[in-house]
């Protein structure tokens, strides 16, 4: 009981007193406002419930990233039986039912589109893409496989975290938190946003632009029945624009996608003043523009921003250089918004705000501060009873409570863990089992005294008898702190990673460090009697 | 100096004496409680339920006006507004529940909140939006799902481990006073309709911990009592083992009720239900271990050979061993 060797003394005092000073920047920067906040030393992060900000949870819909794909493959098939040599016709192509079909117009063409489809059918990787099966000699169906539609979505749900983190980037916001959550999830966390709206607008935003031919050739009344020409397509037109309500027949083919925009900024038109995007083309787009522009002066073309038509506006002349001007009814701010979504590239897929949660950065400062007032007036009030219970044993049992906290503190600083508020609640729990084990302790010293033991063999049993119960007491929450966190969400999770650091700091000052000072104390003095 | 005792020494309480009526009334409480959490229902909040929450501070009034917030919101024709005080007498939680085709629809829920806060800050220009929470339908539902997965399963392995530490009956009545202790307090939050939300979770989880930790330290005593006694009946021995442990039941449960009641006093709003629930639960819990816990080792019947067969076994085997060698 007594022999505490010297390099297990160093041992246990540094890795204390290590731990402990890991948790005093925390400390500082919770406590004082003017703390430099760009410390060097790790801190706690506090949780978005304490500090304030917003915490918005994204999430893409599988069918939809299915359905892109199905749409991108229709583009290919076309793509490569066109610029087949020689051509290879096909016809009847249809996307019903999640899979592609169409014939081959020649029968002999068959093997040849066969061979031709095999690189995209078996894609680039080890898993195979999709099924392909021929029906009835010339009906080519190709079928997603769900290996092929899995890694659709891991890429998608990639580029579109890339694109969310950009365009956050773009807000200026401090330190936000950008994770991809499951397969088709992405939590966004922006600690102290002022105004969560604007955020909202820019995720919300897939920002997929396409200049389009308008079908001049359509029928308005056909149009408004949503019937389309052949080769054309009906978009309606946007909610913010003058023709809200209505529909417009464009061409299917000979547009230009935003992807190849270099730059977007908002400005404003010279001649109506209204807010407008300024966008920019890269090499290849601006050329393709130029052609586009050239060949079809005199006529109109749709701007298409996520499936509707902004504005419809005539073509006066050529546009070279690459530059061109989106005009549609915009508001300063939206048009600036949609000049950093252009920016930041398109989302490849729809994303849904499904969870948004926003605390006022008042409010969570306040939490704070009346937190930490009516922790200290509890703290004090555990001190005098602990003390008044077990004269100087209760005195070695505050000094482990207090170092107990700034150990939990100091490293969930150094994890870099978030405390939140059901952590608070791990938080409790732990001073809790701490207390409880120093009562365990204390108690069974006194039993042993009473049954007639001398001072050192009483202290030396109750250490020993209580920290079997202490022991199967705190493995016994940490089992149940291990299955919290695998099988909990979010805040069940923040509660059960402080529970499960807390359970080895308690222990570990609560039968360790006590003991060491205890021993301490008994073999410099020698007490005949002790008061507890 | 004079030491405070808060339990005198061979303090003899029979505690066991009761275990009948106790049990009678503990078994009925537990129904009353499912009986209540079934037909009233939990008051979720929009962690568990989805919808919206909007949280203001009505800066410039001593009260919120409440009656007027709720008709005001109502009036907006997004069905009945739960508008309740939140924190101080001028703090409003404002909880509107989504209507079905917006559960999934991004610009809705974005749209109705707008719509709420545009139309109480033309109306109270004090009208502070302290922060809102906005849940789809979805996200609660996997909420629910996991919250229970995750205590459930909790629950199952401690009882496990309880089970090989100490004997199958030990975990069944570990896993008993855990359900008496989820039970009472589902039944508390169902009775005063006290908003269920993820952080009331973590409370229980708090709960179930503390209560966990009494129920072991006296079982830990009850074996080694086992050990020590074999002749002793078993009830006299229960109420030794708890009598022994006594002293520290009280000190700990005092120890966390005078850091908690601060809490509650001076505490962040934010934190009331949190520690009204964990306090709760350290009653509740004590109980359980006393009076659940106990009790059910002598209907599950445990005797004082529970811990000795297995080390007879291997006395046994090491005498053979030590004859073996010495022979």
């Amino acid at each position: 009981m007594l022999e505490f060797p010297t390099w297990k003394k160093i041992w246990l005092w540094g890795l204390t007193l290590l731990l402990a000073a890991c948790a005093l920047p925390s400390l500082m920067s919770m406590t004082s406002a003017n703390w430099p906040s760009a410390l060097p030393e790790p801190t706690v992060n506090l949780g978005l419930d304490l500090a304030g900000g917003s915490h918005i949870l994204l999430e893409a819909e599988r069918s939809e990233v299915a359905a892109q794909r199905l749409e991108n493959i229709e583009d290919s098939v076309r793509t490569i039986m066109r610029s087949a040599e020689p051509r290879i016709r096909i016809g009847d192509i249809s996307t019903q039912g999640g899979n592609l079909s169409f014939m081959v117009e020649r029968a002999a063409d068959v093997d040849r589109a066969r061979e031709l489809l095999l690189p995209i059918i078996n894609g680039q990787g080890l898993t195979r893409e999709w099924n392909l099966t021929v029906r009835d000699e010339t009906r080519f169906v190709l079928t997603p496989t769900p290996e092929g539609t899995d890694n659709a979505v891991t890429q998608a749900m990639d580029s579109a975290t890339e694109v969310v983190r950009k365009r956050i980037d773009e807000l200026g916001t401090r330190e936000p938190t950008i994770i991809r959550q499951g397969d088709t999830r992405i939590v966004v966390q922006v600690p102290g946003l002022q105004d969560p709206e604007q955020l909202k607008e820019l995720l919300g935003q897939t920002a997929k632009l396409e200049f389009k031919l308008v079908d001049q050739t359509a029928l308005p009344s056909d149009v408004q029945q949503g019937i389309a020409p052949p080769g054309s397509q009906i978009f309606p037109y946007s909610d913010d624009s003058d023709f809200a309500g209505s529909s417009i027949a464009v061409r299917r083919l000979g547009g230009i996608q935003g992807d190849s925009l270099v730059n977007a900024t908002q400005g404003f038109d010279p001649d109506t003043n209204e807010a407008v995007v300024n966008i920019q083309f890269d090499q290849q787009g601006a050329t393709k523009f130029s052609r586009l522009t050239t060949q079809n002066v005199g006529k109109p073309f749709a701007i298409i921003l996520d499936g509707a038509v902004l504005s419809a506006p005539n073509i006066n002349e050529p546009i070279r250089g690459g530059g061109a001007q989106i005009s549609g009814s915009f508001s300063v701010e939206s048009a600036a918004a949609l000049a950093i979504s252009l920016r930041s590239g398109a989302l490849p897929v729809d994303l849904a705000i499904i969870e948004e949660r926003t605390v006022g950065p008042d409010l969570g400062e306040r939490s704070i501060r009346q937190g930490l007032l009516a922790m200290m007036i509890g703290s004090v009030a555990v001190v005098v009873l602990m003390i008044a219970t077990y004269g100087r044993f209760g005195v070695y049992a505050t000094a482990a409570l207090v170092l107990n906290v700034l150990m939990l503190l100091g490293i969930m600083a150094v994890l870099n863990t978030t405390l939140t508020l059901p952590g608070i609640a791990g938080f409790v729990l732990t001073i809790g089992a701490a207390v409880d084990a120093n009562v365990l302790i204390n108690e069974r010293i006194r039993e042993e005294r009473k049954r007639g033991r001398r001072v050192i063999a009483a202290v030396e049993n109750g250490y020993k008898e209580a920290t079997r119960a202490i022991y199967d007491a705190n493995i016994t929450n940490f089992i149940a702190g291990v299955l919290l966190f695998l099988f909990g969400s979010g805040p069940i999770r923040g509660f059960a990673v402080v529970l499960v650091i807390g359970l080895f700091t308690s222990v570990f000052t609560a039968v360790v460090l006590t003991r060491l000072w205890v021993s301490g104390w008994l073999r410099k003095t020698r007490p005949a009697d002790i008061a507890i | 100096m004079k030491l405070l005792k808060l339990v005198p020494d061979d303090t003899n309480i029979k505690f066991l004496k009761l275990r009948v009526p106790f049990y009678i009334v503990s078994v009925l409480l537990i129904i009353a409680s499912w009986a209540l959490v079934f037909t009233q229902g939990l008051n979720y909040g929009v962690d568990f339920a989805g919808g919206l929450e909007v949280r203001a501070t009505f800066e410039q009034t001593q009260e919120a006006p409440i009656p007027d917030v709720r008709n005001k919101v109502g009036a907006l024709g997004y069905g009945d507004a739960t508008v309740q005080r939140f924190g101080e007498d001028n703090q409003v939680s404002i909880r509107v529940r989504l209507p079905e085709e917006a559960a999934d629809n991004k610009e809705t829920a974005q749209a109705i909140a707008n719509e709420i806060v545009g139309t109480l800050k033309a109306d109270y220009p004090d009208f502070r939006l302290d922060g809102n929470d906005n849940v789809s339908g979805k996200v609660s539902g996997e909420f629910r799902e996991d919250a229970v997965l995750a205590l459930v399963a909790a629950m199952l392995a401690v009882a496990l481990y309880i089970w090989i530490r100490f004997e199958w009956q030990f975990g069944v009545g570990a896993l008993f006073a855990l359900f008496h202790d989820v039970s009472l307090t589902l039944g508390m939050f169902a009775l005063f309709q006290l908003e269920f939300s993820l952080q009331i979770i973590a409370a229980i989880l708090a709960i179930i911990g503390y209560s966990l930790n009494d129920t072991i330290v006296v079982y830990d005593r009850i074996r080694e009592n086992l050990k020590k006694f074999r002749k002793m009946p078993l009830p006299e021995l229960l109420d030794l083992s708890v009598n022994e442990t006594l002293a520290r039941t009280v000190m700990t449960s005092l120890t966390l009720l005078v850091a908690l009641v601060p809490l509650l006093a001076f505490g962040p709003e934010s934190l009331f239900g949190l520690v009204a629930a964990i306090t709760l639960g350290i009653f509740v819990g004590t109980y359980s271990s006393v009076y659940m816990a106990a009790p059910l080792l002598i209907w599950l019947g445990v005797d004082s050979n529970s811990f000795v067969p297995k080390e007879t076994e291997a006395d046994k085997q090491e005498a053979a061993a030590r004859k073996l060698t010495e022979g």
